[in-house]
């Protein structure tokens, strides 16, 4: 065992000063590479640290802007020599609803052929003192076009307006707002502007006097998307759209991601068929988005024929692909739970399932919630699956229910972003993109408020 | 070589150490000499604050946070925490071999060149070749290796890997070394071994062990110091402390009152 | 709406069951025990109640869902069989259009445009159909309810094994529940299989997978003019993206996890980790956006003052901003790895002497490989399956290059404009998506596996 002894030392490492001047000698470039290396680090973490400012200050700085919107207080007279349709048909008493129905729709064809330009104009043309009638054309690109529906939505609603003066805020267009707020070059030659030099003189001149005003805008929240009235594009659609597929989320993807759980921590026999449900559940984690796309546009719209853009088919792709992020954490959260606790419940004679459901599941009640916040929040983004299930498609009203034609935020973005009118867009985009981070921050914010609140220790 | 008898050279000199954790004092002024050439082993209860001085001598305190060091300990007659020293130097010449084997995941081979090519100690293989035979009969491990020296380290048994522990440590050639616990993970034939190893090793080096098996200390060392609750309560040449305890605290704990 | 109130029907039934079982169980229970007989009674009044309730109303449900899934279909049938001639020919989208149209009608949401007699006459007849579907449906939940709810009642007696039943019911529940994520993945492989075989019988496997031009004219089926489908440039757009994501994302990710893991003070690690993990959070079409127009123009700007020609939307650009998206990634599974390899193996280099760099780089790196080349992998797999920053910043032509400065195309780009355009779904310009899907499927599985692989097995050695 113990050759050592009789062995001749080596000739290099003999003696301690040999070894000492050794290793003085190699000191400073090793110094120096430590240095260097440490430095390396802490650039990288700095960099990942900027990438994150950068990112957030982009967005914001180009978003917030578009939280305010350019807006003119008008005192519309609806007046009955242009608003001059008949009485506003109510259903009789013999009448049929198909028949009163076919009149309602004579009526409001007639009220569409109203010029409520004409309306707008009216109020417009005493702010306007150089106005002559020859430029009559162009003030219709002042105020968005959506506004005169909105006037029409009025007279429908209640014609008793007719004959009266409302004051009103009105959203001016789209370039108008790009003008005003200097996101087009000022400079540019007038072929390349979007509004002719007289509206855009017309324009400053309003904002000027004040009458047109920068306004926080509530059109961003309150209307659906829009094509035809870019100035009045919102986002409640998409509000809609994405809640009824988070509620499916909730209600499908948790619970069932927490049973799955369950069974596979506390009851699945250890053996090949859980190992490849394990595997299968982690891999599918990892799946990429889209292919949760492909599945709900074969087998959802295609094979059992339900509606295309819809939130419920949005919702069961989305649930599918949050289910394996639900099991994992909550598989994990329960099985950091000491198994004395189980063993404690079982030796008081209680069954397997009451252990589980009585002593275990409370306790893992955090950390589930955590989980499936976070899971809920990662659903809320996602935007590649839903493209496939057909919610591209434009549509212009909040839907009713969660089988109507919809889009959801993350898709909205995408619309938005594409909008020809880039210079109004990125803005307007921006701020859709705040709306949700800030939708997902709040939702990850609640579940570190939660385990905060409701943190076992053991 | 000289016998630590009379009057013999010192290696380390430790004076009023003190060592804290945070607000915690583990070490309460510490006065001690290491001898050259000497086996000297650390016994104590648990916590007592032996394993905390012995990972002084080598500044591998410094790696754990919010952990101070006063007083001095002088190697060779320098202060080894004056702010010139270098600890990458300090444990090139106080080496450690640690309480549980660790092997770096790499060949044997390897785990022995190690210490030599990070400390620029050869310049051409044949002269790595050389260390890392040499080093690995010195640690009685070469008749059982040498015909893998590129399988794996962590593929040896635990007492072939402390061993080979103890290979790399006086691969760059220490003047001190330490040993923590060397043997608590391994079973009597393994520990026999590597306690006739310390024997042999204690030729070309100083050794300080820390152990918790009092007949570990009698059997390996030359001089014994006991620790108790962050002193040092007494310390004398091996046969003298177990059978002549000066303190009624070491009789006690040597005679089994307390462990 | 009529729904809602059987459910909530339902519901009342349920708790009036569970209170008729544990009424009946409670008095049993109570004479027993006035018998002194405590041991008869085999569970608790509440796990009669609820099995009463159970049998009372669930398969009252199940019977309620499968004819709400049946009934629209069979009143559907009814009403094409008396529709005009004309119009019961039409083919499937048409038919549905008329159908949606009439089932409107029926239910007063009326959408504009004049009412022909036909329509009113469909409308009348559907709303009849639904109404008799309705009556059918509660005659069998009620049947359903009634002897549900007799045949368990009458079972409640001491030597039930109600708690038994129950818990077979509850384990039932969960078995079910862990097998939706295995029938999602044999959903996944069948549904792509069967669309791909399909896709396969226009486009042969072979001008598939090694065809070197992407080109599917937007052509109708039989014309003649299909287009070529070759999967290469694709193939090449995808991996030249994750490549430039990844020469990004490793060296920040992989320095940042060893600086916060090894040296960062704990209060810069405590703010700095969860901050780097935003990153993660953050959606994609978030960062395709900012792709597009922030970093792509920068790009741009760059290379145009050094003389490179870089297009804003690049291969270049959806990689840089991929590479800053799977940065936590791997940052955070690296660290998680760093911190699981022993403080011992740290010290035995420290205590050699070594520097911590030296450490960090011989020891601690080499032994964390394994683990780290699993994060890698994860981190590919993220990559090549990424769709929203390459729709938007990756240029969107199927170039067959390895130039990252020139716009390119990859598979999930392709699937989205495949079966985002207005294709018949059976046309092989639709049918191919599935066909790139199912070969995205099998690389990022392919991935995911190894990598799933490896780092358990780097785990377990280590635990």
């Amino acid at each position: 065992m113990t050759e050592s002894s009789s062995n001749s030392t080596p000739s290099a490492a003999t003696q301690g000063w040999s070894v000492q001047d050794k290793v003085s000698a190699s000191l400073r470039s090793r110094k120096r590479k430590e240095k260097a290396f440490k430095n390396l680090g802490l650039a990288s973490v700095l960099v990942s640290l900027a990438l994150v400012a950068i990112l957030f200050i982009n967005i914001f700085s180009k978003g917030i802007p578009a939280f305010w919107q350019t807006s003119m207080e008008l005192d519309i007279y609806f007046d009955p020599q242009i608003v001059n349709v008949p009485e506003k048909p109510v259903q009789q008493a013999d009448e049929s609803f198909y028949d009163f129905d076919n009149r309602l729709q004579e009526w409001e064809t007639e009220l569409g052929f109203v010029n409520f330009n004409a309306l707008i104009n009216n109020a417009i043309i005493p702010l306007l003192p150089d106005f002559e009638r020859s430029q009559t054309r162009f003030l219709t690109q002042l105020i968005t076009s959506g506004e005169r529906h909105a006037l029409r939505q009025m007279v429908m609603d209640d014609p008793s307006v007719i004959g009266q003066t409302k004051t009103l805020r009105l959203l001016t267009a789209a370039n108008i707002d790009v003008w005003l707020k200097g996101n087009i070059d000022r400079d540019l030659p007038d072929e390349q502007q979007q509004l002719p030099a007289l509206v855009r003189d017309w324009a400053d001149q309003l904002y000027a006097e004040g009458a047109i005003q920068n306004r926080f805008s509530t059109a961003l929240f309150m209307n659906p998307d829009s094509r035809s009235s870019l100035a009045s594009a919102g986002l409640a659609g998409a509000f809609v759209g994405s809640f009824y597929m988070m509620l499916i989320v909730i209600f499908l993807a948790i619970p069932m991601g927490v049973a799955a759980a369950i069974y596979l921590e506390e009851f699945a026999p250890k053996n090949k068929i859980t190992d490849v449900i394990e595997v299968n559940i982690n891999n599918l984690a990892a799946v990429p988005s889209i292919i949760f796309g492909l599945l709900g546009a074969a087998v959802f719209i295609n094979w059992f024929n339900l509606p295309m853009s819809a939130p419920v088919v949005g919702g069961l792709v989305l649930s599918l692909m949050t289910l394996p992020t639900v099991i994992i954490a909550t598989r994990s959260t329960l099985r950091a739970i000491p198994p004395s606790i189980r063993s404690a419940a079982l030796g008081l004679g209680a069954s397997r399932t009451q252990t589980v459901f009585h002593h275990v599941l409370p306790l893992a009640i955090p950390g589930i919630l955590t989980g499936s916040i976070l899971g809920v929040a990662q659903a809320l983004g996602e935007t590649a699956p839903l493209l496939l299930i057909g919610m591209k498609s434009f549509v212009a009203s909040v839907p009713q229910t969660p089988f109507d034609q919809s889009t959801a935020l993350p898709v909205q973005i995408y619309l938005w972003q594409g909008n020809e009118l880039r210079n109004f867009f990125e803005a307007r985009t921006s701020a859709a993109i705040i709306v949700l981070l800030m939708l997902m921050l709040s939702l990850n914010a609640l579940a570190i408020w939660l385990r905060r609140k409701l943190e076992v220790r053991w | 070589m000289t016998q630590a008898q009379a009057n013999p050279a010192t290696t380390v000199t430790a004076r009023n150490v003190e060592v804290f954790y945070g607000d915690t004092q583990a070490i309460k002024g510490i006065d001690l000499d290491v001898h050259t050439n000497e086996v000297l082993s650390f016994i104590g209860p648990s916590g007592c604050g032996k394993s905390t001085f012995l990972r002084c001598l080598n500044r591998m305190n410094d790696t754990i946070a919010g952990c101070r060091v006063t007083g001095s300990i002088e190697l060779d007659g320098k202060d080894i925490y004056h702010p010139s020293v270098d600890e990458v130097l300090l444990r090139a010449r106080v080496g450690m071999v640690f309480q549980k084997p660790n092997p770096f995941p790499k060949s044997i081979y390897d785990n022995i060149a190690y210490g030599p090519k990070l400390h620029g100690l050869v310049e051409r293989k044949p002269e790595l070749d050389d260390i890392v035979e040499s080093s690995l009969r010195r640690a009685g491990l070469w008749e059982e290796v040498k015909d893998r020296l590129h399988a794996p380290g962590t593929g040896l048994s635990g007492g072939q890997q402390q061993r080979l522990c103890i290979a790399r440590t006086i691969a760059v050639s220490p003047e001190v070394i330490l040993m923590d616990e060397p043997c608590s993970a391994l079973d009597p034939i393994a520990t026999g071994i590597i306690e006739e190893l310390i024997h042999d090793l204690k030729e070309k080096f100083t050794i300080v062990i820390v152990t918790h098996n009092m007949q570990q200390a009698a059997r390996v060392s030359d001089r014994t110091a006991f620790f108790h609750l962050g002193d040092l309560v007494e310390v004398s040449p091996t046969d003298e402390l177990f059978t002549n305890p000066k303190n009624k605290r070491t009789e006690d704990y040597i005679t089994g009152r307390y462990g | 709406m009529n729904n809602l109130i059987v459910i909530a029907a339902l519901l009342a039934v349920m708790t009036l069951a569970y209170q008729l079982g544990m009424a009946k169980s409670g008095k049993q229970a109570s004479r027993l025990a006035r018998e002194k007989n405590h041991q008869a009674m085999h569970s608790r009044p509440h796990h009669h109640g609820a099995l009463v309730a159970f049998w009372a109303t669930v398969p009252a449900f199940a019977i309620f869902l499968l004819w709400s899934w049946f009934a629209p279909w069979m009143v559907n049938q009814m009403v094409i069989a008396q529709l005009p001639d004309h119009l019961a020919q039409l083919s499937g989208n048409e038919l549905n259009a008329v159908l949606r149209r009439i089932s409107n009608i029926a239910n007063d949401f009326v959408s504009g445009g004049v009412l022909a007699d036909w329509e009113i006459a469909a409308a009348q007849y559907y709303r009849e159909m639904q109404e008799i579907a309705y009556a059918i449906m509660l005659a069998l939940v009620s049947a359903a309810v009634a002897l549900g709810l007799f045949l368990s009642y009458r079972k409640v007696n001491p030597a039930l094994r109600a708690r038994n039943a129950m818990e077979k019911v509850i384990k039932a529940v969960l078995i079910i529940s862990s097998t939706i994520a295995i029938l999602t993945t044999i959903g996944i492989v069948l549904s792509m299989v069967g669309e791909t075989l399909r896709f396969f019988t226009y486009v042969s496997p072979t001008d598939f997978f090694f065809g070197t031009t992407w080109n599917p004219r937007f052509s109708t089926v039989g014309t003649g003019q299909q287009g070529e489908f070759g999967l290469l440039p694709l193939l090449s757009g995808t991996l030249l993206v994750a490549s430039v994501a990844l020469l990004v994302a490793i060296p920040l990710g992989l320095l940042s996890a060893i600086y916060l893991a090894e040296y960062a003070p704990k209060r810069l690690r405590n703010v700095a980790k969860p901050i780097i993990e935003i990153l993660a959070g953050i959606p994609t079409i978030v960062y395709g956006f900012f792709a597009l127009v922030t970093v792509g123009p920068f790009l741009a700007g760059l290379g145009d003052s050094v003389g490179l020609d870089i297009r804003a939307t690049s291969a270049l650009t959806a990689g840089v901003v991929m590479g800053i998206m799977i940065i936590p990634f791997i940052s955070s599974l690296s660290d998680d790895i760093l911190t699981q390899v022993p403080k011992s193996l740290r010290d035995g280099s420290l205590g050699l002497g070594a520097t911590k760099s030296e450490t960090i780089r011989k020891v601690v790196l080499p032994a964390a490989l394994p683990g780290i080349s699993g994060a890698v992998l994860l981190a590919a797999s993220r990559a090549v399956g990424e769709t929203m920053i390459v729709v938007l910043a990756a240029g969107n032509s199927p170039n067959l290059t390895a130039n990252p400065f020139e716009a390119v195309s990859t598979m999930t780009v392709t699937i989205v404009n495949q079966l985002t355009g207005d294709n018949d779904f059976s046309s092989p310009q639709s049918l191919v998506a599935f066909a790139l899907g199912l070969t995205l499927f099998v690389i990022t599985l392919i991935l995911n596996i190894v990598a799933l692989l490896i780092v358990r097995k780097f785990r377990e050695q280590y635990d």
